[in-house]
């Protein structure tokens, strides 16, 4: 069992059957529709990207949310100038977030801490202002970018692809990308990213990464330069984030100054640190958690939660309505900020920790010798 | 030889093209692919699902959370529970208050956080996993028009709830999307002889515009009529949405040499530019000799409320009053009242008089497949629903009925009591060309 999850490949596996089972197994918790299948696999690989950086490195970008956002501007202004077919669209946004994550990063990792993280914080929200004011002819400003009947869509006419009077929806090579189509295919690519992660977690690069978190000064004086190394990995998360924008965009294509602000970028921090930073999954968790508040938490009324009590004694049920629906519908933030508080303060490793010391505790009670497994990789990250 | 050639050449051509037609064809409608049906969320059981889409925070919170309290009356309402409100005095009528087409309607509500995206996936988990038949809702013209896009992909219908810009019915209309509440075309020409006779014909304005299509779209409208009584535009500043602080843009005001401030805001924004522009000192100020005046094109009582002392003597206009004394409009602030204690505000009234349209188009046509409610819809006159005589215009989608005209009430008689009614425009004063604004309204999508 040990020597196997060493493996990348059972790794790989049982992660992309996990994946692509998601279905399945979030329907019975309300979370089976496409949409939000959509956000967990998005969000996931910006989570996985942001993690590279920060989990690895350290380095706390608080501004990463510009290159969602530069992702998805790209992706649309591919749809409305190009075709609507995803790929180029996905190139395009990964490239472009990878430029701008090597402008903000080359001038950002000059400095370190504290000062790394307001740096990418002013540029991020330099960037949404931009959007929201002076570049808005290219962003469209607050109403956001969208498609109209009237973009050239220069490839498609070249294609003969015929105008039809609505408007025409994003697809890879004829398939559909919103419905489960759409998350298949995200599905897909946060499979690949969470690949590229492993290999970059388990490679020489990815010991130098954490080398630099644990004494960056002491790796320079063995004659390390570690700028690259810095840059390289700013570069690299940035352009899953880019990917993360471009996916967005394909799934529901519109693009919107709002990805860029510094909640956004607060929100993939949040992620981070709630799953656990530096682990493998522990992102992914994170994305899970939050994700699953905003949207099924969020939706919860009165009469929901008179459904879900029902089957308690009339006033205990009138009791547990009054009680709980401050914890949900527009309160939804209260229970996520509670929950946060939480594991912050009892699990400072996120919910990694928890199943972490679940599992040594589970061991230690039916005497299991073995070591930990999995979450090797974690323990080694920390 | 050559008419051979450029046979084959075509034939060739004409089958890429047809392989390609067929391929976006197959990638069109399988938006959901789990759907067997006819149309999409085709109602299976003894219910039928409304999705109730409002912003639950953010600058337009409160008008988001009186829209809601309307729509859980219009559903107690259709469901025969309560006194009926509207549905007494409604006519024609179809609605029997037992439900629509005998189901019962079941309704799901989310957040919109006024922006685009939250919006899209809230409406997005209301189509894929409630099985909404119809979203309705929006607080801000930017939302509306990006899920009245979604629904028109989606194939439901989107009922607007309060959205003011021109584009909504304009350029974004959409086959899919209807709007009840009137726009800034219409503000602007019921608010235009009242400026004129109330200000005269020689005035400078100034604008502060919330920088996003409903801004942009009074700024225009709003212009558009005061320059063609002979006012002038001093400028017209941008502001972001739910700015809080206005401080920045109003000081410049003062020495611009404008005698008219028209403040296209909304929500909090306005009430927290009013505020600020009174406590400036604006309206005691003197310019080219006249009283300097403020302009809220489109009022509220809700904002009326949230600035108090400040909005005593401002001219606006607005979609509907609750001190109107039509039948329909006693009716229903009866009934809104008895549930909760106020009367409604417009973005109420709008949001519940589109829920019981849209149940009564359902029953017209006999149907929940979206194409037969279009046509229903469609061209469909009523009255008795607080507006007077009201049409759902075939063309664009949008309502046509007359406009009001309101003040700040100078010696208020009830806390609610903010707005008083100037001026009733009358449609014909109001309407437009349906191809004024452009846009297309595309094709049902089922």
């Amino acid at each position: 069992m040990k020597e196997l999850l060493k493996s990348n490949l059972v790794i790989m596996v049982i992660f992309a059957v996990i994946v692509l089972t998601a279905p399945a197994w979030l329907t019975p918790i309300g979370a089976g529709y496409p949409d939000i299948l959509q956000k967990f696999a998005i969000f996931g690989l910006f989570a996985i990207g942001f993690n590279i950086l920060f989990g690895l490195t350290g380095y706390l970008s608080f501004g990463h949310a510009a290159f969602l956002g530069v992702g998805s501007y790209t992706a649309v202004w591919s749809f409305k100038l190009l075709t609507m077919n995803v790929l180029p669209a996905i190139i395009f946004s990964t490239l472009m977030a990878g430029v701008f994550a090597l402008v903000i990063g080359f001038i950002s990792l000059r400095r370190s801490g504290i000062y790394f993280s307001i740096l990418t914080l002013a540029f991020a929200q330099m960037s949404y202002s931009l959007a929201y004011s002076v570049l808005t002819p290219i962003t469209n400003g607050e109403t956001g970018l969208q498609l109209t009947l009237a973009d050239p869509r220069v490839v498609d006419g070249m294609m003969g692809i015929p105008v039809t009077d609505s408007l025409p929806t994003t697809n890879l090579f004829g398939l559909a990308m919103s419905g489960y189509s759409g998350f298949y295919f995200c599905a897909v690519l946060l499979i690949v990213g969470f690949y590229v992660s492993l290999k970059i977690f388990r490679s020489p690069y990815g010991m130098k990464l954490r080398a630099i978190k644990s004494n960056q000064t002491r790796m320079k004086y063995t004659g390390f330069n570690t700028r690259p190394y810095l840059l390289s990995a700013f570069v690299i998360s940035g352009m899953f984030a880019g990917l993360a924008g471009a996916l967005m965009a394909a799934t529901d294509p519109l693009a919107g100054a709002e990805r860029m602000q510094w909640t956004a970028s607060g929100e993939v921090v949040l992620m981070t640190i709630l799953g656990g930073m530096g682990t493998l999954i522990g992102p992914l968790l994170g994305v899970g958690i939050i994700k699953y508040f905003e949207n099924i938490f969020s939706a919860l009324n009165e009469s929901a939660l008179h459904e879900v009590f029902s089957f308690l004694p009339g006033w205990l049920e009138e009791v547990m309505v009054w009680i709980s629906h401050h914890f949900v519908g527009e309160g939804w933030h209260l229970t996520l900020g509670t929950l946060f508080m939480l594991v912050v303060i009892f699990l400072p490793g996120g919910v990694m920790e928890g199943i972490t010391r679940l599992s040594a505790y589970l061991k230690s009670k039916f005497k299991g010798s073995d070591e930990i497994t999995s979450e090797k990789v974690s323990e080694d990250a920390s | 030889m050559s008419d051979d050639s450029k046979f084959s050449t075509l034939s060739r051509r004409g089958f890429l093209k047809a392989s390609m037609a067929a391929a976006a064809a197959g990638a069109a409608p399988t938006f959901f692919i789990n759907n067997a049906n006819a149309y999409v969320n085709a109602p299976t059981g003894g219910t039928v699902t409304l999705g109730f889409n409002v912003p639950q925070t953010g600058a337009y919170a409160d008008e988001g959370a009186d829209e809601l309290r309307a729509y859980k009356l219009a559903v107690k309402h259709l469901n025969g529970e309560g006194d009926g409100g509207m549905m007494n005095t409604m006519k024609p009528l179809s609605l029997k208050g037992n439900g629509v087409l005998g189901k019962k309607v079941a309704y799901v509500t989310g957040d919109t956080q006024t922006k685009s995206d939250a919006a899209r996936a809230s409406a997005k988990r209301m189509i894929e996993k409630d099985g909404a038949l119809m979203i309705t809702g929006g607080s801000s013209s930017g939302v509306a028009i990006a899920v009245q896009g979604l629904c028109q992909d989606a194939g439901v219908i989107f009922m607007a709830g309060l959205t003011h810009s021109n584009d909504t019915t304009g350029k974004d209309r959409r086959k899919h999307g209807f709007r009840h509440f009137f726009n800034t075309e219409m503000s602007g020409a019921a608010l235009a002889p009242i400026l004129e006779k109330e200000f005269g014909k020689d005035r400078t304005a100034y604008h502060l515009t919330a920088d996003y299509t409903w801004g942009w779209s009074q700024e225009g409208s709003i212009k558009k009529y005061t320059e063609a009584l002979g006012w002038q535009t001093k400028a017209a500043v941008r502001t972001p949405l739910g700015a809080g602080d206005f401080s920045q843009y109003i000081t410049p005001v003062l020495n611009s040499g404008a005698d008219v401030l028209v403040l296209n805001h909304y929500g909090k924004d306005m009430v927290n530019s009013l505020t600020q522009a009174v406590q400036f000192g604006l309206r005691d100020k003197q310019v080219n000799g006249k009283d300097f005046q403020i302009v809220v094109p489109l009022f509220s009582r809700l904002m009326a409320q949230g600035a108090g002392e400040n909005i005593k003597g401002i001219y606006g206009s607005t979609n509907w009053n609750w001190s109107l004394t039509d039948e329909g409009s006693k009716a229903f602030v009866k009934s809104f009242g008895a549930e909760y204690g106020f009367p409604p505000s417009q973005a109420a009234h709008t949001c519940y008089v589109q829920t019981l349209l849209y149940a009564n188009a359902c029953e017209m046509a006999g149907t929940f497949n979206p194409c037969g409610v279009i046509e229903a819809l469609e061209g469909f006159k009523f009255e008795g629903m607080g507006n007077g005589p009201t049409e759902y215009r075939a063309e664009d989608h949008q309502c046509f009925k007359d406009v009001l005209v309101v003040r700040g009430n100078q010696n208020p008689t009830s806390q609610f009591d903010l707005l008083e009614v100037v001026n009733v425009t009358p449609r014909s004063a109001v309407e437009y060309a349906p191809d004024m604004l452009g846009g297309q309204l595309g094709s049902c999508n089922a």
